[in-house]
């Protein structure tokens, strides 16, 4: 009996040394983005401010140096909104409609189109950054948020394509075959059966590509300007800026802020962030 | 048949497809057709801007001449091995630990799984400066009193990439806690009941039934981490930009400041094409019979 009592008390320190770990860089970053910098400058990095200050963020948000500008995140935040949110929304529309497409009205060859998208997700995008960065010139669409749009939304389909599809895999047949007899057609049959049927899906793949392109840095670091730049692109270039004072406080609320949407999406809903997460091992 | 009901027919064969058409047209363009691109790209001679004379294999030689592609497939080899072998360590380890009938199960999952959901720009800058020995961990033991401790890995040439093998296990190791967790609970009662009845116990019941049952998991987690090994990027990027000086350098970096910085984009496009050859060695086997498999099941 002591033995095991021994055995569950190791099993909980190892499993909370473990959590402790995971939580090290997140508390770092919260710590010291209330304290004033010279508390940081001292070797104070791991411990709880002397003095609170929240100086940091609002330099973070509105003035701090990033590139040119001295106006903190906030425009490069609405950027980020401004890509996310259509590029969410079109990604989304277009994997519900394959993956209804893929699984309802199977064509010959439709095992191949699926394999394609599917190998799609998995290229490392290095591949396809030159010819994208032409594409978007011709189009007249380098450096900006539109362009962004397009980009996340093609490299995108194949994820979408995946959720929906293993999700109206093991939607009911009869109950199409029903509607179809009664005079249903394509369009009809989705809007009006399948699609209410969706939210589940819906909601794990909305909140999957909201997080994965808020958190893009390659597309962004290759595609943007200085007017069209992401959070995370702007977050980047103000931590490394080789010039001036380290101002460690602001870089960590930087940070904060530049990561709060998709922790606070995480902490509401990270059920489904993790259901996309394992979608996306293919084993559905 | 009316002539109304056969146009209905012939609407709702090529309604589907054309509904799929856009997406299946934009990836084999954008994807597809890009990939054939760079491939030429990489046998052209092309440099700050694509040109399409034919060169050959010219960029391949220089490529595997170079010291700094050396370096990012040393680094690469270091990093995937440590990688791959600590994740699935760790992962598999908390993934058993927590079947155990933890009380916090939900709230220890979530903290383990957290670092999947945000940017390794954010936390990187975390980890950048708890690192770095002037004002990070380092300093913080002298300010404790400690004053011979001596932590300065991310600024030695022969230590950084541990760096970046730190943060990744960091990073990742929660999500293969996460497969082999799904992996466990995916073991019926049964089989765990029977092994019972048949005496195995504690470390044995594991060894000898449990995790011989995981080992698709373990295929599934060895490929997917790979995959994102070779991918890796905003890592290098956050924590050392592939300093000091190129210690760090990744194919993944080194194919971007070769492309869009040094002007060498057709060394780049083969950098590219390497990666890419890598990848689908791993992938699209994984891929193909994860279809077959689901094509069986139904």
């Amino acid at each position: 009996m002591r033995a095991s009592v021994l055995g569950r008390v190791l099993l909980y320190a190892l499993l909370g040394v473990f959590a402790l770990w995971y939580l090290i860089p997140l508390v770092v970053m919260l710590l010291n983005s209330v304290k004033p910098l010279a508390e940081i400058e001292q070797g104070n990095m791991v411990f709880l401010p002397q003095t609170f200050t929240l100086d940091a963020w609002r330099a973070a948000w509105s003035s701090a140096q990033i590139g040119v500008e001295a106006a903190g995140l906030k425009p490069y935040f609405a950027n980020s909104l401004l890509m996310v949110v259509p590029a969410v929304l079109i990604s989304t529309l277009l994997g519900a409609i394959n993956g209804y497409v893929l699984t309802q009205w199977r064509f010959k060859g439709d095992t191949l189109v699926f394999g394609l998208m599917l190998f799609a997700c998995f290229i490392p995008f290095q591949i396809v950054l030159i010819p994208m960065a032409r594409m978007l010139g011709v189009l007249g669409l380098a450096g900006t948020t539109s362009g962004l749009v397009l980009v996340h939304v093609v490299y995108g389909i194949g994820l979408t394509t995946l959720f929906f599809r293993n999700f109206y895999a093991s939607f009911p047949r009869e109950l199409i075959r029903a509607a179809q007899i009664d005079g249903a057609g394509f369009g009809s049959i989705w809007l009006r059966i399948v699609l209410p049927n969706s939210v589940p899906i819906i909601v794990v793949c909305v909140i999957w590509q909201f997080t994965s392109i808020w958190n893009d840095f390659l597309f962004g670091a290759s595609f943007a300007d200085a007017d069209s730049q992401p959070v995370i692109v702007a977050l980047n270039n103000l931590v490394n800026a080789s010039q001036g004072v380290k101002e460690y406080n602001v870089y960590f609320a930087a940070a904060m802020l530049a990561g709060l949407p998709t922790l606070l999406v995480y902490i509401v809903a990270g059920r489904y962030f993790v259901r996309g997460l394992m979608a996306g091992s293919v084993k559905g | 048949m009316t002539a109304a009901t056969a146009a209905r027919t012939r609407l709702s064969v090529w309604l589907p497809r054309l509904a799929l058409a856009p997406s299946f047209a934009a990836v084999l363009v954008c994807v597809y057709g890009f990939i054939l691109f760079t491939l030429y790209l990489s046998f052209t001679n092309s440099k700050l801007l694509p040109v399409y004379e034919w060169l050959g294999f010219a960029n391949y030689v220089t490529l595997f001449k170079l010291p700094a592609w050396h370096t990012a497939l040393a680094n690469l080899s270091i990093f995937g091995v440590l990688y791959i072998g600590l994740c699935i360590a760790i992962g598999a380890m908390l993934a058993i630990a927590l079947d155990q009938r933890i009380r916090a199960e939900g709230v220890l999952r979530a903290v383990y799984l957290y670092p999947m959901a945000l940017s390794f720009i954010v936390t990187g800058t975390a980890w950048k400066w708890l690192l770095d020995p002037g004002v990070g961990l380092e300093q913080v033991m002298h300010v404790l009193g400690w004053q011979s401790f001596v932590f300065g890995w991310i600024k030695d040439r022969d230590m950084a990439i541990y760096t970046i093998v730190i943060a990744g296990v960091w990073q990742t190791s929660g999500f293969v806690m996460a497969l082999f967790l799904a992996g466990l609970r995916g073991i019926s009662d049964e089989v765990m009941k029977a092994a019972q009845i048949d005496g195995a116990s504690g470390f044995a019941l594991y060894r000898h039934v449990v995790l011989p049952q995981l080992k698709p998991t373990l295929l599934s987690a060895v490929v997917l981490l790979t995959h994102m090994a070779i991918k890796s990027y905003d890592l290098v990027i956050a924590l050392t930009g592939g300093g000091p000086g190129r210690a760090t350098e990744l194919p993944a970096t080194f194919m971007y400041s070769y492309t869009f910085t040094r002007n060498q984009m057709a060394v780049g496009a083969s950098s590219a094409v390497i990666m890419l050859f890598t990848v689908m060695a791993v992938m699209v086997p994984y891929l193909y019979s994860e279809l077959r498999e689901q094509r069986d099941a139904r």
